[in-house]
């Protein structure tokens, strides 16, 4: 009932709207003008409107850098992302001339020569040595930052140092595993056709290097200063593992092999320190659309000193160790969670049976 | 030739009163299709756009209880809650709708069906019944997309480019079951529709051309759709067979896009698959789409500005020569979008370095376009205004394309708000601008009355300033590592700041709703009631101000008219008015241009 009337309210606006427009537009008629005719008032008008706005457009832009820039990221917290920066700001040093010029000279042009009765347009269609210009300005900018650009990215995608230490980062919906390699920096071999409630990441016990991996959930910690590479996962559709503040990110393909490697360079105390904020944490978020709860697949990373990490690291048990069945009141554990629904849903048959006799 | 002419002769003069669905519904004439795919695309536009504030109450209001969602989404906005699947669902038809069919069959269906014929001379399109069939298959298309949207498991949500294994798998997410199957089909209707009219255009631009009109003196808007057209020709099969192969995929069991796949508790039977190469089959089109949907509206800016300013376009070569290396590049940068992917760095490489070149030949548009109206008489129409707001939204979103295209740089902001901040404001404001444009400018043409200039002013400054309103801040939300997509930012506290901004974004989204009403109304109003126009109320040199005031079928009473110079002959020397129409003879010793 309320949404017909709405329905009928939005007509009979409309409606007199159009009246309204209609007698507008007739007592224009009746003085004379047309009202679709551009006359000489219109474009003096919208020609300073284009100053106006245009002018205040302008403003707006560098408002919004002065109220809104501090929001943004912080410096890069690791190493390859402090050379990214570097290439941004080179980069906005040539957008932001480019940008206030051809908005300048529009803003100029479209005021300065708005139609006069008296004025004549200047036959002018063509000019070789202006477009030279054009073309070869933008030319030698550009192949500038194609270079320098380049140069970033076959550093940041170098091969990884020998001494990086392996860690996997396994993604499903809707939420991030990460193994460590263990004492021999080896991650054991996987496959999607091992995974179990116990085994979520199918981590094969038969290859010797699986048994010192580690598993955690929760939080990724990282030594600062050490190279690390992550080895991406996922076990059912595309997911991107981003993490903003070491500029780093990368998708996780199932049936791939991505990785990414990095050296965080400022601990999470550090960074505190440096943002003002007491609880600020690094993240590692998921930036390719995975489903329902893909705005909350997240993880905290923090980075410490190596010793901190080790002893964080030492509290862990390996693979080997929960798989043991000393450790079964762990795996029980896992189950549950893993497998939450089904008993739940078994309790209230058994509930809900005598009630429906 | 004149065959084809005389027939339309005939057609014009002897075939009495057609009836209402000969004339209305089932038409074959160019001009009424164009009218069509326009009206189709507005109301298409109108949907997308709504669904798009239906999620902006969201954003901008996370958690907040609003009737209206309950209202239009019923279980899918229990209590006024958005479900977080159906803000998937709500973002990834939005973009389809506005891609497909408001950008690229309405934008181009519009403007090449009516342009085609009347700009170069010409009874009708080459087959007027495959015009027609072009015109069903892309309705069609529009109606399933849109009948999607009320089916129990929900329209497709796996965005836009619906990536498998998420698309592929009803297990991932629900509205990959039957709404992801109406996807496909919608968009396999529109592949053909497309297909119908592309191959329709070039066939007419290259053929039916009259006497005197050389490609060198074909107006930019028509250079604009014959290379758009070619550009749809060759990419559009590429989607449609991505399109298949994922039907494959999804009903029958093959493994194109999947592999290693454990979901729901179990392991998939597919092996050997990769969801990449359905992303490299998606963007091989899906970048040269980007500039299906801009080339048209950069042609018909350059034909509107020049216009205007009374001036010859400046560069008519330069003009056509950097479309053309936009078109031929766009084929060879689809990478740019899979910098991420794990992809061999080299060949990001290469994608980094032929994605900044395009640049290149952006940039000579840019300063042709501030050319043209240097020195120039300009007229503000609302056509014109629309033009110049191109020129503005193609130069602030085209510039961040140079991060985008970086690769080093697309690691941290890849698929952040900086991307759809860019998107929108480079491709979607400057197409939407340029379709603006075009409907105000030719409004006449299609009506035989002219659109309320008043509204046409306040539809334009509204536009322009919820444009910047909304998409402007988005930068700044994406350099602070918000990822798009994203249902609601509450699970994280660092972007807690950030929220201010959402709210203010949210409000220019509707007011740039409500200045889009003012544009239905004017558009409506002035059909019925507008101002009667002149034959050539622009006083443009174009060919199609040379027929009736309301051309029939057949376009012009008598022969088609002679060419005899270039579009741009505006405020030449030593002519008495500033304006020289195509079809004035050169006088003895003037010089044709080209």
């Amino acid at each position: 009932m309320i949404n017909l009337l709405i329905a009928i309210v939005t007509i009979l606006a409309i409606l007199v709207v159009a009246k309204v427009i209609r007698v507008f537009e007739l007592s224009t008629e009746l003085k004379g003008d047309n009202p679709a005719e551009v006359t000489a008032s219109d474009n003096k008008t919208q020609a300073t409107l284009f100053v106006i706005l245009g002018l205040f457009w302008l403003g707006f832009v560098v408002y919004s850098v002065f109220a809104w820039g501090p929001l943004t990221l912080p410096v890069s917290a690791s190493e390859h992302g402090e050379d990214i920066d570097g290439l941004m700001t080179l980069t906005w040093a040539i957008i932001a001339p480019a940008f206030f010029i051809t908005h300048l000279l529009l803003i100029y042009f479209s005021y300065k020569y708005y139609f006069k009765k008296e004025q004549k347009a200047t036959f002018f269609a063509h000019s070789t040595k202006l477009e030279m210009i054009w073309t070869t300005v933008p030319t030698i900018v550009l192949a500038s930052l194609i270079v320098y650009g380049l140069s970033i990215w076959n550093e940041v995608t170098s091969p990884e140092p020998d001494d990086a230490m392996e860690v996997e980062i396994y993604a499903k919906q809707f939420d991030w595993t990460a193994r460590y390699a263990g004492a021999d920096n080896v991650l054991g071999k996987s496959g999607y056709r091992l995974i179990t409630s116990e085994n979520p990441l199918g981590v094969s016990m038969e290859d010797a290097a699986s048994a010192d991996d580690k598993i955690v959930r929760g939080e990724l910690h990282l030594p600062v200063g050490k190279p690390v590479v992550f080895k991406f996962h996922s076990r059912d559709v595309l997911h991107s593992a981003y993490m903003p503040h070491f500029r780093l990110q990368m998708n996780c393909v199932p049936g791939m092999t991505t990785q990414f490697h990095m050296v965080p360079k400022t601990t999470t105390k550090e960074m505190r320190e440096i943002t003002g904020n007491d609880e600020f944490d690094y993240l590692l978020l998921c930036n390719k659309i995975c489903g329902g709860a893909h705005y909350n697949m997240q993880m905290a990373i923090i980075v410490e000193s190596e010793e901190d990490y080790a002893a964080w690291l030492a509290d862990k048990k390996t693979i080997a160790e929960s798989m043991a069945p000393a450790e079964e009141t762990v795996v029980v554990a896992e189950v549950v969670e893993e497998g939450a629904e089904a008993p739940v849903e078994k309790e209230e048959e058994h509930t809900e049976a005598p009630a429906s006799h | 030739m004149s065959d084809h002419a005389e027939h339309a002769e005939h057609a014009h003069h002897h075939h009495g009163k057609p009836d209402f669905w000969t004339h209305y519904v089932f038409s074959q004439d160019h001009k009424m299709i164009s009218k069509q795919f326009l009206i189709t695309a507005i109301i298409m536009g109108f949907i997308g756009m709504a669904l798009s504030m239906l999620f902006r109450l969201q954003l901008g209001w996370p958690g907040e209880s609003f009737k209206v969602l309950e209202m239009f989404l019923g279980d899918w906005g229990k209590d006024g809650i958005l479900d977080p699947n159906m803000y998937l669902a709500l973002v990834t038809i939005h973009g389809t709708i506005i891609v497909f069919m408001v950008l690229t069959g309405g934008l181009t269906g519009t403007f090449a069906n009516l342009l085609i014929p009347l700009q170069i001379g010409a009874r009708d399109m080459a087959s007027g019944f495959l015009n027609m069939l072009s015109y069903w298959f892309f309705l069609a298309s529009s109606v399933v997309m849109v009948a999607s949207l009320f089916i129990e498991t929900g329209p497709a949500s796996a965005g836009w480019t619906v990536y498998p294994p998420l698309s592929a798998l009803p297990e991932a997410i629900p509205g990959s079951g039957l709404g992801m199957t109406m996807w496909l089909v919608s968009i396999a209707l529109f592949i053909v529709s497309s297909l119908l009219g592309g191959i329709n255009y070039i066939v007419t631009i290259v053929n039916l051309r009259t006497k005197g009109m050389s490609m060198g003196r074909l107006p930019l808007t028509m250079w604009a759709i014959l290379i758009t057209a070619i550009l749809g020709l060759l990419s559009f099969p590429v989607l449609l067979s991505a399109a298949l192969l994922l039907i494959f995929d999804r009903s029958f069991g093959t493994s194109f896009y999947l592999s290693d796949i454990f979901i729901g508790g179990q392991a998939l039977e597919h092996t050997g698959g990769s969801p990449i190469l359905y992303e490299h089959l998606f963007w091989f089109l899906g970048h040269p789409e980007v500039y299906i949907i801009l080339l048209p509206a950069l042609g018909i800016s350059s034909e509107i500005i020049s216009t205007n300013s009374r001036k010859p376009i400046f560069g008519y070569k330069a003009m056509v020569g950097s479309m053309l290396a936009i078109a031929f590049l766009s084929f060879i940068v689809w990478g740019h979008h899979m910098f991420l992917t794990g992809m061999n760095p080299f060949l990001g490489s290469v994608f980094t370095f032929t994605t900044l070149l395009v640049a290149i030949p952006s940039a000579v548009k840019v300063f042709n376009y501030l050319t043209t109206l240097w020195k120039g008489n300009i007229v503000y129409t609302p056509a014109m205004m629309f033009a110049i707001g191109l020129v503005s939204t193609f130069v602030t979103g085209g510039l961040t394309g140079i991060i985008l295209g970086d690769s080093a740089l697309d690691i941290n902001v890849h698929d952040t708000y900086f991307v759809v901040a860019h998107f929108h404001i480079v491709m979607g404001a400057s197409a939407i601008f340029g379709m603006f444009a075009g409907v105000y400018h030719w409004f006449p043409k299609m009506y035989g009355r002219l659109m309320n200039k008043k509204l046409g002013y306040a539809h334009f400054w509204l536009t322009v300033i919820s444009v910047y309103g909304v998409f402007f801040p988005m930068h700044f939300i994406g350099l602070a590592g918000v990822p798009r997509r994203y249902y609601s930012n509450e699970a994280f506290p660092l972007f807690d700041a950030l929220q201010d901004i959402n709210v203010s974004i949210s409000m220019f989204a509707f007011l740039g709703g409500v200045a889009q009403c003012i544009f239905a109304f004017n558009f409506f109003y002035s059909i019925f009631r507008g101002s009667k126009s002149s034959q050539n109320p622009w006083r443009s040199n174009a060919l199609e101000w040379t027929t009736e005031i309301n051309p029939g079928h057949g376009n012009w009473v008598g022969p088609i008219p002679t060419v005899h110079r270039w579009a741009y002959d505006y405020s030449k020397p030593g002519a008495d008015d500033d304006f020289i129409p195509q079809t004035v003879p050169l006088k003895a010793g003037e010089e044709d241009v080209h």
